[in-house]
């Protein structure tokens, strides 16, 4: 085990490489940021200074030499938007991302196992119907809709929970709702059918011949089988609840990365776009990472090449 | 012909599946005949027909149906039209990933080595950004919103699947007695790739490919609702829901029907790609 994991350590450094290429020819592309940054009655001449004290005027090559070391030392460069370290910045937004993917994660886990563990128990009953409606549904629904439909309830019409902003638990409610929704959906179904592929298997016969009770084979014997595929869809989902939450985080106004990225891109502050975005693949990679260890650990059958 | 009966014959055993079907017929003759659905023109301005209610609700009446939005346009004529464009971009950007993923996971699997390994870490790089953060970024950046950057840009976030689905199945088949024989037989690669593995390959990929029209319709829909995706005067199911969320509070419908038509939509897609999954599968005696 200790030489995969290894090999998935140093299997990093290239895609750390190719993805750092990406987000630069992106940047690239966006073009001159000069122009934002000076205002408006500069000259050439002190847009050309700003572009040399940049290192813009260089060729694309050396430039993302350049950004690479920076990178090294930590440097990911100044937001002319808000005129503060890039990373700082990032660091500044992340426990908010932290907050309410965690609660969403957490909620969506327990929603997500308890309804895919029951449905699967009572089987074809009008029960599992149920759960598996619930399921189909929330896949089929976009997520910002559900975001405005939740906040024309429980916002306008009910008026129990603020429309948007952070700060207190309430603001936290309905977000984390809209996420929980969207993320247990796509858990059920897996806990589902592979609780029923558990319980049909030889040695959770053998535990009911022995007499033991109902409740002691399904959680002691069956459960622990399924956490396997729970903790792959976990951390696909991590980093999409990080990152990828930014159209719920838009609309209800929570301070994320993912508002930070939208409204850099938007005011193209590449600086702040290049680190936000490299966080987020950082994050991806290291939850991958962990869940691989954790399938070792809980399943001491699978082999590693 | 045969195959076709068979088809439907094993289709009208699974209610969802006849449920999906029905739906995704449903949403195809919408699209093809917006023209003669519509009752009216999606963007003709009405000033004096301003967020009009449903006709079931007071002050409502039939020659709107759904309603009109704040600018006076009918909201059921614009969700017709609007089926088009989703249709359009997510047939095409499922096409284009399959193609792209299908020959990058073919060359990944069957290869191996070197040529592998780029493609997977390139994979990997990919993967590790949140699609829609992918795409919002470059649509951005690239300040162009036209339907064919579009279709290329959740192309760019959805190969990865597919070359990784791809890549496993041709491994697994790699392994196989036939393919052994055929190579010991001096078969080339071609043959071997089209003869033997890529008929294998079929029902995975259908399965995923179905899914993935599904997925592209709501990656669409969300950028279009963040204002980088379709462009007025085109009309998108995303953007229209994006136009309503202002007036949630007093025109609740003008945000409420593009949404539901999105579920339905991607409710009856998946509904097909489960039961396509289930006959396709074969473990199962499907078809």
């Amino acid at each position: 085990m200790g030489r995969y994991l290894l090999k998935r350590v140093v299997q990093i450094i290239p895609v750390l490489l190719i993805l750092t290429l990406i987000i630069f020819c992106l940047v690239y592309v966006a073009g001159d940021p000069v122009a934002l940054m000076l205002p408006p009655e500069a000259g050439e001449q002190a847009k050309a200074a700003l572009r040399e004290a940049l290192g813009l005027d260089k060729p694309f090559y050396e430039q993302f030499f350049i950004y690479i070391g920076n990178l090294l030392r930590g440097d990911f460069g100044t937001s002319y938007q808000y005129n503060q370290d890039a990373l700082s910045l990032v660091l500044e937004r992340m426990p908010y991302s932290l907050q309410l993917a965690g609660v969403s994660l957490a909620c969506s886990v327990v929603v997500g196992i308890v309804l895919g563990v029951a449905a699967a128990h009572f089987r074809n009953s009008p029960f599992d119907l149920l759960v598996n409606g619930f399921a189909a549904l929330g896949q089929a629904l976009p997520g910002f809709w559900v975001a405005i439909m939740l906040i024309l309830l429980f916002a306008v019409k009910l008026q129990l929970l603020p429309v948007s902003g952070s700060g207190t638990w309430q603001n936290l409610v309905l977000p984390a709702a809209t996420l929980t929704l969207v993320t247990s959906a796509k858990i059920i179904p897996l806990v589902r059918s592979n609780m029923i592929e558990v319980m049909q298997q030889d040695y959770i016969r053998t535990a009911r011949s022995k007499g033991l009770r109902g409740s002691t084979v399904v959680f002691k014997h069956a459960f622990k089988n399924t956490l396997v595929p729970v903790i792959t869809i976990i951390a696909m989902q991590l980093p999409t609840l990080i990152g990828g939450a930014l159209i719920t985080e838009t609309i209800f106004a929570w301070p994320g990365l993912g508002m930070l990225i939208y409204r850099g891109v938007a005011n193209l502050d590449m600086t702040v776009v290049q680190a936000g975005v490299m966080a987020v693949a950082l994050i991806t990679i290291v939850a991958n990472l962990i869940s691989d260890i954790a399938y070792c650990i809980i399943d001491p059958t699978i082999k590693y090449q | 012909m045969k195959q076709i009966k068979r088809f439907f014959k094993l289709l009208l055993r699974s209610s969802t599946g006849t449920a999906g079907m029905v739906i995704v017929i449903l949403i195809c003759l919408c699209a093809v005949f917006a023209g003669q659905l519509a009752p009216h023109d999606p963007n003709a301005m009405d000033l004096t027909n301003m967020t009009k209610p449903p006709a079931w609700m007071e002050g409502g009446d039939w020659s709107h149906v759904l309603g009109t939005d704040n600018l006076g346009r009918d909201i059921l004529s614009r969700m017709l039209y609007g089926s088009q464009i989703s249709l359009v971009v997510g047939i095409l950007a499922t096409l284009t990933s399959g193609a792209v993923g299908m020959v990058l996971g073919l060359v990944s699997g069957y290869y191996g080595g070197v040529t592998d390994h780029v493609i997977m870490r390139v994979a990997d790089a990919f993967y590790a950004i949140p699609g829609i953060l992918l795409a919002l970024v470059t649509l951005m950046v690239f300040k162009s919103s036209g339907i064919v950057t579009l279709v290329l840009v959740i192309a760019a976030i959805s190969w990865v699947q597919y070359a990784r689905l791809i890549r496993s199945e041709v491994l697994r088949l790699k392994g196989k007695e036939f393919v052994k024989a055929s190579k010991t037989l001096g078969a080339s690669s071609g043959y071997i790739i089209f003869h033997h593995i890529l008929p294998n390959v079929w029902p995975s990929f259908i399965v995923v490919s179905t899914m993935s029209v599904a997925g592209s319709i709501i990656t669409e829909a969300s950028l279009s609702f963040l204002g980088v995706g379709i462009q007025a005067p085109l009309i998108s199911w995303g953007g229209m829901l994006s136009d309503g969320r202002v007036l949630l509070a007093t025109h609740w419908w003008v945000a409420t029907f593009p949404g539901i038509m999105i579920t339905v939509a991607i409710l009856g897609i998946t509904f097909l790609g489960n039961w396509l999954r289930d006959v396709l599968d074969p473990h199962n005696k499907g078809l």
